[in-house]
């Protein structure tokens, strides 16, 4: 039948155009003049009322659109159990995922809380109905989130873990790096927090390799689920990515702004840097079982990712407008990944604390080394004989990784800044805020606490910004406790009462599973509470002798 | 390099393929559920705002400048024993909102279509189309103006439950108002003469409309955030809403051989049914809290008395609306009746006394 005499276009009736329609419903918004709105959230940015002109959608095609969205995201997940996709997944893999789906579904609802902020200062209606259908999306991922989660419990061969999981994200200290983050989008100046901080750089940069190299690294390991909802997030993202983009465009313009803009780049960037690079290098190098030599590493990634899709088509051409860029800090996040093996490093922090975790980590075999040395050169030298340690302690009955003093490992100083612990060693500084020590895994980290997230900035007064508050260092909670009695205040014990739910390998056998018994009788000590009780002279002594690093011991 | 670990021996990672501790633990256990079993609604839901008083280890990370955390009870004036009791009546999460919006716009849709392809705007009465135009087109701003008061509230509540709750509300006023501007815009594609500018004028400007904008920005300025809900789903809703949309649109429109217009706004009250009773569910909470219950009560009065009086004040002001139809058939103060014996009726269900604000 030719197309002209469709029954689609006999009955067409002539519509609104969907340019009509946005412009219609932009201006549903007035100024009002009865009550003012409180500017309940500050914001020392001046924001210039120019409407500018995001994506065109109205609620009306938004919602079918989301709707269907979700049906291929459900009926995916009904098939991926119709063929029986837990027989083939690899437990590495879904382990981590105790700990990834603890974190996220907060920070995606505070991305959601944290469009009532850019709302309420949003340049134009066009605009605020932008952060509105944010809102819904955000509200749509962190439940999606939820529901994978839940999905992995009843289906996945060990459950524990997931069934403890909103008290496991507050209690842990892995999952507090993932809050830093949700809490960084809703908390102080709002366009630091929801702008900045959320879109233009979590957003705009890092949701790539959160939402597209997990779901990769996922398929790679039979987890066809992790995909589907999660690429159904991403594709919520190029929204949000173009809010964000032109409420920057309504701030740039102003050059009272850009001491601001700098400032929350430079303190943006770094700790989606230290934060996602830690948590989602570890999940994608030391969570998968592939080691096929095609595929791209982590550095590779973020390579053409973060440094030539973003530093070099998104943050570059700011400097048009006269914002300066930290070009340098872009090198040293690469150098951090390339030449200072952050994401091993983190890896094997984990893995050291594997007794408070949440999860499951077994060690690293052959296959996995050589996958390593041939995308890390040198990998090998540095690594090797810890994870062939951490496989000789995995046994029931060794003294833990975390107390084995035969390793050579030297547990770690936590950064007060991005809460990862200070673990490229010579990176390490310290210094005093309001008259007390803090230690920090960088230099751009010292600088993001004491300059940064401070009262005035380069002379200026910036009385919106938040300030770092709680009990930063979660060692300090736990400070002179006995490990058991520590892991039984996390809630990380098993129904029995005495089986660990954390294990150092993959074994599903009780004969083979630690419990409070294996691990009693060690002494959790903070780092910061005996470095702070030094005198001046010794803390910096101890900071030269920490900057020096540790060898592993060789093992026989 | 060595050989340093044999593979381990398990061959299927799916549940129930090895018995050990915890390998039957396929619920989640940290919280109370409401009902006998845990609703799905409730494992999406509760806990994911943390609280330092549940699992909070290292307590809050960030603060405001003045200290106070990310979240704080603080933010109204109305306190809890327990905010974690709380759970929305409509079960809420992500598939079953987008069915329902979903569900609803294309419901819209259909009728709009339909509507139009019979030729029924056509055939709308003349005064009628300028009462659409006129006051229909200004009341979809109150609709948004409660949109984005809630949408401003849902940043604030001490748990999950409250906060989602209020963003769904949220989701469904901005939808309406939007609903309302694209069902004018596109009848006034079969209309002569309709001019889609004029209900913001009338908002703006009209006296009939001064006292409802008033009302409105009264809540959008609002700063506790359980004010703005409960003046928006307590007292606006029901008084100048519900009135309007009910009392006004959908009795008058079969009279002025208008069938559309009543589906389109229909949805609207679906919509506050479920607002409303997530809404009770929580006042009613807070007003039998053991503790606060009392003070509670005293101040859901106080602001009954300052959104009662304005809403009330508006609903007043709109009166002329009620002549303009050419056939009448529903009286304004009958209308007005209903409206008020709806609020006490829900004042009663939470339990506070509506009288001071309007029995006079
Ligand atoms: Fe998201
Ligand atoms: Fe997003
Ligand atoms: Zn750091």
């Amino acid at each position: 039948m030719p197309d002209s005499l469709t029954l689609n276009k006999i009955t067409a009736q002539r519509g609104m155009s969907i340019s009509e329609a946005t412009r219609r419903v932009a201006d549903l918004g007035w100024t009002p003049s009865y009550v003012q709105e409180a500017m309940t959230f500050p914001t020392d940015y001046k924001i210039k009322k120019t409407p500018r002109d995001p994506m065109k959608q109205v609620l009306r095609s938004y919602f079918p659109m989301q709707e269907e969205k979700d049906n291929r995201v459900y009926g995916a997940l009904d098939a991926a159990l119709r063929g029986d996709m837990f027989r083939n997944v690899q437990p590495r893999w879904v382990e981590w995922m105790k700990l990834f789906l603890a974190i996220i579904p907060f920070p995606e609802i505070s991305a959601a809380r944290s469009m009532a902020m850019v709302g309420r200062l949003a340049p134009g209606e066009e605009l605020r109905t932008g952060f509105a259908m944010q809102m819904v999306d955000e509200f749509r991922h962190s439940t999606i989130q939820m529901n994978l989660k839940k999905w992995y419990m009843e289906n996945y061969i060990d459950p524990a873990g997931f069934d403890i999981t909103e008290a496991a994200f507050g209690k842990c200290y892995a999952s507090t790096i993932g809050r830093q983050f949700a809490e960084g989008f809703v908390t102080g100046d709002a366009i630091t927090a929801a702008n900045v901080y959320l879109t233009v750089v979590a957003e705009t940069a890092f949701t790539n390799t959160l939402f597209v190299a997990m779901p990769s690294e996922a398929a790679r390991n039979g987890d066809y689920a992790l995909p589907t909802v999660f690429l159904s997030v991403q594709s919520d993202e190029s929204r949000h990515v173009g809010n964000g983009h032109s409420l920057l465009m309504s701030l740039i313009n102003d050059p009272d702004n850009h001491l601001l803009l700098e400032r929350d780049l430079k303190y943006a960037f770094w700790q989606n840097h230290a934060i996602v690079d830690a948590a989602i290098g570890t999940f994608v190098e030391y969570g998968t079982t592939d080691r096929d030599k095609n595929k791209e590493s982590y550095a590779e990634l973020w390579h053409r990712w973060i440094y030539e899709d973003y530093y070099r088509t998104y943050m570059l051409p700011l400097e048009k407008y006269g914002i300066k860029i930290h070009h340098d800090d872009v090198a040293a996040a690469w150098d951090r990944i390339v030449k200072s093996n952050y994401v091993h490093l983190t890896a094997q922090f984990f893995s050291v604390g594997w007794p408070v975790n949440f999860w499951r980590i077994e060690a690293q075999t052959e296959k996995d080394f050589e996958w390593f040395e041939h995308k890390y050169p040198g990998w090998y030298a540095q690594f090797g004989n810890y994870w062939k340690w951490y496989e000789k302690l995995s046994h029931k009955g060794e003294t833990n990784v975390l107390f084995n003093a035969d390793t050579g490992y030297v547990y770690p100083h936590r950064c007060w800044s991005c809460m990862v612990p200070c673990l490229i060693r010579a990176d390490f500084t310290y210094d005093t805020v309001e008259g007390k020590v803090y230690t920090y895994c960088s230099e751009q980290c010292r600088w993001t606490h004491k300059v940064a997230f401070a009262a005035e900035y380069e002379g200026r007064a910036t009385p919106a910004m938040g300030r770092f508050s709680g009990r930063r260092e979660w060692e300090e909670c736990y400070h002179g406790w006995d490990l058991a009695d520590a892991i039984t205040d996390l809630g990380f014990v098993r129904p029995d009462g005495k089986t660990l739910v954390p294990q150092p390998h993959l074994h599903f056998d009780d004969s083979k599973m630690w419990t409070l018994d294996d691990v009693r009788g060690h002494t959790l000590g903070s780092p910061l509470t005996n470095f702070r009780a030094l005198t001046p002279e010794q803390r910096e002594a101890a900071a030269i002798e920490y900057r020096k690093g540790f060898t592993i011991n060789p093992i026989h | 390099m060595s050989a340093t670990q044999q593979p381990p021996e398990q061959k299927s990672g799916a549940a129930g393929s090895a018995q050990f501790s915890g390998s039957d633990s396929r619920k989640f256990n940290y919280f109370e559920p409401k009902g006998r079993k845990a609703s799905h609604y409730e494992d999406m839901t509760v806990d994911v705002q943390p609280d330092p008083k549940r699992y909070l280890l290292q307590d809050w990370i960030i603060s405001f400048a003045d200290g106070t955390p990310t979240y704080d009870e603080s933010w109204t004036k109305a306190q809890s024993s327990n905010w974690h009791q709380f759970r929305a009546v409509d079960q809420e999460w992500e598939r079953t909102h987008y069915q329902r919006q979903s569900t609803i716009v294309g419901m819209i849709t259909n009728v709009i279509e339909n509507g139009r392809r019979a030729g029924a705007p056509k055939r709308f009465d003349k005064a009628w189309v300028k009462v659409l135009s006129d006051h229909l087109g200004a009341y979809k701003h109150a609709e948004f103006g409660l949109g984005t008061a809630t949408m401003q509230a849902q940043r604030y509540g001490y748990t999950q439950m409250i906060n989602n709750a209020i963003l769904t509300n949220s989701s469904y006023k901005l939808r309406f108002s939007q609903d309302v501007t694209l069902y004018l815009g596109e009848i006034a594609l079969d209309i002569e003469g309709i001019d889609l500018d004029a209900g913001k004028t009338h908002w703006l400007e009209d006296p009939i409309w001064q006292g409802t904008r008033h009302a409105i920005e009264a809540i959008m300025g609002a700063s506790d955030f359980l004010e703005q809900y409960f003046a928006t789903n307590i007292v606006f809703e029901p008084l100048v809403g519900e009135l309007f949309r009910s009392g006004f649109i959908m009795q008058m429109a079969a009279s002025q051989n208008d069938f559309m217009t009543p589906s389109v706004v229909s949805a609207a009250e679906g919509d506050y049914e479920r607002n409303l009773a997530n809404a009770v569910e929580l006042f009613s909470m807070l007003a039998l809290d053991q503790k606060f219950g009392e003070q509670n009560r005293k101040l859901f009065v106080s602001w009954m008395d300052k959104h009662g009086a304005l809403a009330v004040q508006a609903a007043h002001q709109m009166q002329p609306i009620w002549s303009l139809p050419r056939v009448k058939v529903a009286q304004f103060a009958d209308a007005l009746e209903l409206a008020k014996n709806r609020v006490r009726a829900i004042a009663a269900e939470i339990g506070f006394d509506a009288r001071s604000t309007l029995d006079h």
